[in-house]
């Protein structure tokens, strides 16, 4: 089963004649059911024309249209990437994910308000976020794939190498995962990590859930005690930036302490309080998830 | 981006939002002029520092005569100004605001922010004004009023005049406190600003709004549409080494400790300090490469960190996915060597290339350690700086 994506999904690359469209298209086509996957990328001027196969259409609904695809990857630059959001959204695809990092929040404002307002059901996964696996089935996203297996542990974090640091532990003794799954790191985005935790939930073939989170915002808080009351697996978590300091964005747009909100021990306390075992030692992570099995 | 107060207040005239005479100065003389064309009896000389607090530091004075406000400017002008955003180091005060004097009947807080939960622009307005409003926020929240703005609508009259209400604006002023509201509404989403705060918004004996003091901050990722904004930026305020790095396409940030950090990833990063905290060791910086540790900017990162006196030693964690290990621990070398780094480097790669790379460190000749988990990394580096002190 897996979460959000799996080997009988359509994938859409917006963004597929710049370089990193290209380049990420590419790697993700050679992994595991890439090629079979990704049927089709947008660009209006280049209609007609293909990336190493890959039919380009005028729009993500045409392309839609064409290939019957359910899921967009957005590597479109900042300045339009949420108009490319919108465009997907406005398809009605299954699934958006956006990679861009740099978006600002208004325009993330707007497009979310229009999400809402027009009743859509498309899901949105990042901005700002390195993508989601299912390993062994399909990559979408920058992710290295080859440090993932198959397996029956879901991950879902805010931030990029940190998830692979953790899928790395977790594949090294032997845990594999379901779905790898990045929600970003910006401040307005789409799926948190309360949604991915339901989805992991309902998904019978993961066992337990890995929550790397980070300061900034309330998700980790909203998250934890909607799983006391709701999640049938184990949780385990992480919380980056025990040490940063106060009003300093740390790298992530959405990761900042202010008006002393957003701090990593508040997050973790009510982690703890609400039965999600924590670490402070990041390179204990996947042991702590195996003890929890 | 931060701006200084004079700087927001610009910016509120153009949106209607009332605020008192005032004229900037950069030197006593020019304050002097200033307070003689707004005329008296009283005025205010404010030092313009980005951070907060600046009236409990001793950053804004009254004067009652002209001489007053000389000797005041010169007072302030060139002081090290200590407030509780500061640091103890304070901030060296280069400009002034010189502002008419306010009659002020009611001294209320409104501030704007976007809030991540409704994904929306807040408003939050309070009674007690004045004040540092997150020990409102902390003692006595039922005094915060909150708005959730529809960004396809704006604030609109009935959302402006109930807060207004709510805050203690009688009802003669309302239409006063609609302007203001609207106004900085207005301000704030045609700006992209991330922050903005009127504290105190005040109403004065005659029954106007106004605006007597203002703070604004700018969405960084907007910025590319907003040039008149960018040329407000005022460098002097910022942290050298930060705006360094920035010319980099480097994140870096200055801490207390001694144990300097490069890292691939703003989460990983953070976990990388947050560990050498973990085994008893003080982390001196986060710094974040990126997605292209090449040597170059290896380099600048090892160069920006050196800078720091305090620094004892080196961790450097790269988790290489896209990345290879292989072409991180050839710019590791190269940097090193471009450096000449005194102080003990510890290394710590995944992912990759994982053992080329490894090898690469081992046969370059340079006294670099290597550990296999973040854990090791920096029990191994604490140890090197403390043998270094």
């Amino acid at each position: 089963m897996s979460i959000l994506i799996n080997k009988n999904s359509r994938v859409i690359t917006q963004g597929i004649t710049g370089k990193t469209g290209q380049f990420h298209t590419r790697a993700c086509r050679e992994y595991a059911n890439g090629k079979a996957c990704f049927v089709a990328g947008v660009n209006p001027k280049k209609a007609g024309e293909n990336f190493e196969g890959v039919p380009i259409f005028a729009s993500v609904k045409e392309a839609r249209q064409q290939t019957g695809a359910n899921v967009s990857v957005i590597y479109v630059p900042p300045a339009g990437a949420a108009d490319a959001i919108w465009e997907a959204v406005d398809a009605d695809l299954d699934l958006v994910i956006c990679i861009t990092e740099g978006i600002p929040v208004r325009d993330m404002v707007v497009v979310r308000d229009k999400m809402r307002k027009h009743g859509k059901k498309t899901l949105l996964l990042g901005p700002n976020c390195p993508g989601t696996i299912t390993p062994e089935e399909l990559k979408i996203g920058i992710m290295p794939g080859h440090i993932h297996r198959k397996g029956r542990i879901g991950v879902v974090s805010r931030s990029g190498t940190l998830t692979y640091e953790a899928v790395a532990q977790l594949t090294e003794i032997g845990l594999g995962q379901s779905s790898a799954v990045g929600i970003g790191g910006d401040p307005v985005n789409g799926l948190k990590h309360i949604d991915v935790l339901k989805l992991f939930n309902d998904d019978p073939e993961t066992d337990a859930v890995v929550m790397i989170g980070e300061i900034g915002g309330t998700d980790e808080e909203i998250a934890a005690q909607w799983a006391r009351e709701h999640m049938k697996k184990p949780v385990v978590g992480f919380i980056a930036g025990v040490t940063a300091p106060p009003g300093k964005r740390m790298g992530h747009a959405g990761a900042i302490i202010s008006g002393g909100k957003g701090t990593a021990q508040e997050k973790l306390a009510v982690m703890e309080e609400c039965g999600i075992r924590t670490t402070k030692n990041p390179s204990e992570i996947g042991k702590l998830l195996k003890s929890v099995l | 981006m931060k701006i200084h107060e004079y700087q927001g207040k610009e910016l509120f005239r153009r949106y209607g939002v009332p605020v008192p005479r005032s004229v900037p100065a950069f030197t006593v003389d020019e304050a002097v002029k200033a307070a003689e064309s707004l005329g008296g009896p009283v005025w205010v000389v404010k030092a313009q520092i980005h951070a907060g607090g600046r009236g409990k530091g001793g950053g804004v004075k009254l004067a009652r005569s002209i001489d007053e406000v000389r000797q005041r400017a010169s007072e302030i002008l060139g002081m090290q100004l200590i407030t509780h955003q500061t640091g103890p180091a304070g901030q060296k005060v280069r400009r002034l605001l010189v502002e008419e004097g306010a009659d002020i009947r009611k001294e209320l807080y409104v501030g704007m922010v976007v809030d991540r939960a409704t994904q929306r622009v807040t408003l939050m307005a309070s009674s007690e004004g004045g004040m540092d409003i997150e020990e409102v926020a902390a003692h006595t929240p039922e005094k915060i009023h909150k708005v959730h703005v529809d960004p396809s609508v704006g604030l609109t009259d009935a959302e402006a005049d109930d807060v207004a209400t709510r805050i203690g604006i009688p009802a003669a002023s309302l239409p006063a406190a609609r302007t203001v509201l609207q106004g900085l509404y207005k301000a704030f989403w045609e700006t992209d600003a991330s922050l903005a705060e009127i504290n105190p918004l005040i109403l004065t004996g005659d029954g106007r709004v106004i605006a007597l003091d203002s703070k604004m901050n700018f969405d960084s990722n907007a910025l590319y549409r907003h040039a008149d904004i960018v040329e407000m930026r005022d460098l002097d305020e910022e942290d050298p080494a930060e705006v360094e790095a920035s010319k980099f396409d480097l994140t870096y940030i200055q801490l207390d400790g001694n144990i300097g950090c490069l890292v691939n990833g703003a989460g990983l990063a953070m976990a990388t300090m947050d560990t050498i905290k973990l085994f008893g060791g003080e982390p001196a910086n986060f710094l974040d490469v990126g997605g292209g540790a090449t040597a170059e900017k290896v380099t600048e990162a090892f160069k920006l960190m050196l800078r720091n006196p305090k620094l004892r030693a080196i961790l450097v964690n790269i988790f290489g996915g896209i990345m290879r290990c292989d072409v991180i621990a050839e710019g590791v070398v190269a940097a090193s060597r471009a450096v000449h780094l005194k102080v003990p480097l510890v290394v710590r790669m995944k992912g990759t290339n994982e053992q080329l790379g490894k090898k690469i460190l081992a046969d370059s000749g340079l006294p670099i350690i290597s550990a296999d988990t973040m854990a090791e990394a920096a029990q191994k580096v604490i140890a090197a700086a403390n043998g270094a002190r």
